[in-house]
């Protein structure tokens, strides 16, 4: 039951994920200026996600903590997908300015 | 035995200092407690006379004594400092704060300070709410609904709101920090199928405070910017949609029920164990239960929204999922009932609440299935009918729970005990009491009385009648054990470290316990409720 | 059990608490804690993103049209900023991790420097909106398109959100000020630098937050034509 083994991560590694951060950043911009319908929000939130994940995953130290800390994160999403979901179930199910 | 006892007590967390210092900036989780059972004991005073007002006014048909004005500020004010200054802090605060480190085996909270702080935010809120009730009071129901709260209401909205605000923080530090130490803090040999009910119990109910609160507190907030800036989130003139505040708001409110009724359960077993000298039948479907209780309470808000234009299908989800939290609330209900069949059952006072609750929840519980009908629903939505179901829970449940909880343990607090026949007089009154006040409820909100009205048809007086009688005996049930019990702190016979023959760890430290819990850290070796046979034969006897 | 009643709480603060143990169990429940809290945070933020996603659903074009009148060019340069600041804090926590007190320093300064100038820039953008009357509020217009009632709908949930967020930054800012002050004085070591690490912890939830605010408020309305909105 130890999140102590200190785990160091290598310099290289914040610089590689510093590095995508960027480059995803840019991307998602570039992509916003060309016309997709629907997929315009669906391609902006799943870089989002992604660098959400990466952030987590090394400069939060997510990958090499314990399983209890990966288990907070996922149930903080989690319970935030229940919010959203079963909120927008009644907006979708039913005739509200949409 | 009891005179080593006794020499040991010159040394505990009472007599650790005099001095108000040593109560206003003490970190031990105990004062802590008694610093919550001072403040809720006192908001719990100021909540119950605010429902004197409310059913004065309703011994007689007229709205004859307060105008209605008045009376929208009195059951609001009753709803808002019971749930958030009363019953969301009751158990947890502190039957929670005192005993979770001591059952567990550690010294104190993981993060003492925290609690300290959880205390002031708690009295910065309070008083907030106190002084929006002498500026003038607020009308808006406990529910804050809107448009009404954040545009047209003209009662001090914006200091309850920020009282409110700022004491679910205290919320949210108090079950962060239960969390933390239950993973962190138990004592060697103290495995998670080794806790007492009662931890698992704190354990699910932090899990809402944390997961839910912040999702209140934005809500609060935002109507709260809302009313200031005039600007149209929840308000369907600027284009917004009220229906969306009753989303959030219920996304933590229902949860919230189950803030006050889940500690309330997690005693029961403490209790019904030790008084009927038994293991708790199917512990680990009871401690599971506490945790789905908590996860599944997460998912069915919508049923408070059948008639606020909430789509049909959502409902019908919302509907189907309520049902389903009948399944571990009844699992807990039959394996109490599996407790006591062939116990060695005694009748001591914190068994008296024990039996009350347990009909009272089965009631409170059963009630619930027909709200979460939809077409039943639509019928007795917003009648007195809801009103019943929920002081079944609440104040059936989670103040049964409560005050059978401060018996079962004031030995352990204060080491003397309280006088059993006052004590099951007043237990008795409270059950008597308490189905005369609220079982009318039930046929009139049934016969189609709607609630918050100050004035109703003659037809309905003869309840209304019964109910405030009942309210008056249940008044007198709660007012006695404050003169007992602050009687036996002087008088009261010297309880020893294990009055009721428990075997919790709490049970194992002297009475009052030492400032540390603990004159060296325990070492578990066995489950809990281990009631040897041997024992059980011999109290038998 | 008597010499744990002193407590043994003055001195470097490293110092084991009473209630615990050992300093592992000390830094898991820190860990813990600071999870938990930000879960808390998840949560009250949740609150926001589901009125945004809520509305932006019910007022699509209004919401379009209020978007395309934020500077992306601006929230690009704010968000490169905050993921450098995310990237300096990083590197605060490893130099505290391999001992390299002066390092912690450092990169502890740049993060702030970092963090006010995303707020600087934040200044700026919101001193636009006054200027353009986009606050909502009596004095509120929009003629850029869409239904002025729900563009004000949007900047209400632009400015909840930024500047719920906008807060967590000062907050996060004025934390750093003592971090650094304590870290000036030698106090964190490979051994003990939990505060650091907890901080970071914060300071890149408050990126992530960010890092779906970005798209969400400035994305919306990029492939519109340049002239469709005023500037
Ligand atoms: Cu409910």
């Amino acid at each position: 039951m130890s999140d102590t083994t200190h785990h160091v991560v290598p310099v290289r590694v914040y610089l590689l994920v510093f590095a995508s951060l960027l480059v995803l950043t840019y991307l998602t911009v570039a992509i916003s200026y060309v016309d997709l319908g629907v997929f315009n929000a669906l391609v902006a939130m799943a870089i989002a996600v992604t660098k959400a994940m990466a952030v987590i995953l090394w400069f939060m130290h997510v990958k090499y903590s314990t399983r209890l800390t990966k288990l907070c994160v996922g149930g903080g999403f989690l319970w935030l997908m229940f919010l959203f979901a079963l909120t927008m179930m009644d907006y979708i199910s039913r005739n509200w300015k949409f | 035995m009891s005179t080593a006892i006794e020499s040991k007590e010159t040394r505990n967390y009472l007599n650790a200092g005099y001095d108000l210092k040593s109560w206003l900036l003490t970190l031990d989780h105990k004062r802590i407690g008694l610093l919550y059972l001072f403040s809720i004991s006192f908001f719990f005073l100021l909540g119950g006379l605010f429902a004197v007002g409310i059913r004065l006014e309703l011994l007689t048909p007229p709205g004859d004594l307060f105008q209605s004005e008045t009376y929208n500020k009195l059951f609001t004010m009753h709803g808002i400092i019971m749930v958030f200054f009363f019953l969301i802090p009751s158990i947890p605060a502190v039957i929670g704060n005192f005993l979770i480190p001591i059952m567990i085996g550690a010294r104190d909270l993981a993060f003492p300070r925290l609690n300290l702080l959880s205390w002031y935010v708690f009295m910065v809120g309070g008083t907030l709410a106190i002084s929006a009730a002498l500026m003038g009071g607020i009308d808006t129901g406990w529910t804050f609904y809107t448009p009404y709260s954040s545009t047209y209401s003209n009662s001090n909205v914006m200091v309850t709101a920020v009282g409110v605000f700022i004491t679910g923080f205290s919320s949210i530090l108090t079950g962060l920090n239960f969390l933390v130490s239950i993973h962190r803090m138990r004592a060697p040999g103290m495995t998670w199928f080794r806790l007492p009910l009662f931890i698992w119990a704190h354990y699910a109910t932090s899990l809402i405070m944390v997961l839910g609160t912040p999702v209140v507190a934005v809500t609060i907030l935002l109507v709260g910017v809302e009313r200031m800036f005039r600007i149209g989130i929840f308000d369907p003139a600027l284009g917004g949609d009220p229906v969306l505040f009753q989303h959030l708001f219920w996304f933590y409110s229902h949860p919230a029920v189950y803030i006050m009724i889940l500690p309330a359960l997690g005693v029961m077993s403490e209790i019904i164990s030790t008084f009927t000298r038994r293991e708790v039948f199917g512990y680990k479907f009871v401690a599971f239960s506490s945790v789905a209780i908590a996860v599944l309470g997460f998912l069915v808000w919508g049923h408070h929204m059948f008639v606020s234009s909430q789509s049909v299908y959502a409902s019908l989800v919302f509907s189907i999922i309520t049902y389903l939290v009948g399944v571990p609330s009844a699992i807990k209900v039959f394996n109490w009932l599996a407790t006591i069949y062939k116990g060695s059952v005694s009748f001591g006072t914190p068994m008296i609440y024990a039996f009350g609750f347990i009909g009272l929840f089965t009631v409170g519980g059963l009630t619930g299935l027909f709200l979460a009908a939809m077409g039943l629903d639509v019928h007795v939505h917003d009648t007195y009918f809801v009103v019943a179901h929920f002081h079944y829970i609440m104040v059936g449940g989670a103040i049964m729970g409560y005050l059978g909880a401060i018996h079962f343990w004031w030995p352990k607090m204060f080491g003397r005990m309280y006088p059993e026949v006052p004590a099951k007089t007043a237990a008795w009154l409270v059950f008597v009491g308490f189905n005369f006040t609220f079982f009318p409820q039930f046929l009139l909100g049934y016969l189609g009385m709607p609630r918050r009205y100050h004035q109703y048809p003659e037809e309905f007086q003869i309840f209304n009648v019964m109910s405030s009688i009942g309210a008056s005996v249940l008044a007198l049930g709660y007012a006695l054990p404050v003169f007992y019990l602050v009687w036996s702190l002087k008088k009261g016979e010297i309880a020893g470290a294990n009055p009721w023959g428990g075997t919790g760890l709490e049970w194992k430290t002297p009475s009052p316990p030492p400032t540390e819990n603990f004159e060296e850290t325990p070492v578990v070796t066995e489950p809990a409720y281990s009631y040897h046979k041997e024992e059980f034969e011999l109290v038998k006897s | 059990m008597s010499s744990h009643s002193a407590h043994a709480t003055a001195g470097h603060p490293a110092a084991l608490l009473h209630q615990f143990d050992t300093a592992d169990q000390q830094k898991d429940a820190s860990t813990l804690g600071m999870w938990l809290f930000l879960i808390t945070e998840i949560m009250f933020f949740g609150g926001l993103f589901i009125a945004y996603i809520v509305y932006r659903n019910a007022y699509f074009d209004s919401f379009v049209a209020a978007s395309h009148t934020l500077n992306i060019p601006l929230g690009t340069f704010n968000t490169t900023v905050l993921i450098c600041s995310s990237l300096t804090m990083a590197m605060a926590v490893h130099s505290a991790q391999v001992g390299n007190r002066s390092r912690i320093v450092l990169f502890l300064v740049l993060t702030l420097i970092l963090g006010a100038a995303f707020l600087g820039v934040k200044v700026i953008e919101y001193a636009d909106k006054f200027e353009h009357h986009h606050v909502p509020g009596p004095s509120f217009q929009f003629t850029e398109g869409g239904n002025p009632k729900n563009a004000e709908l949007f900047f209400s949930l632009y400015f909840g959100m930024t500047g719920l967020h906008a807060l967590h930054m000062i907050i996060g800012a004025g934390i750093l000020l003592v971090l650094i002050f304590n870290a000036s004085k030698g106090w964190y070591t490979p051994e003990y630098y939990t505060p650091v690490e907890m901080f970071g912890l914060y300071w890149h939830f408050v990126d992530i937050v960010w890092i779906f605010l970005f798209p969400l408020l400035y994305l919306l309305g990029g492939h519109l034509p340049p002239g469709s909105g005023g500037h």
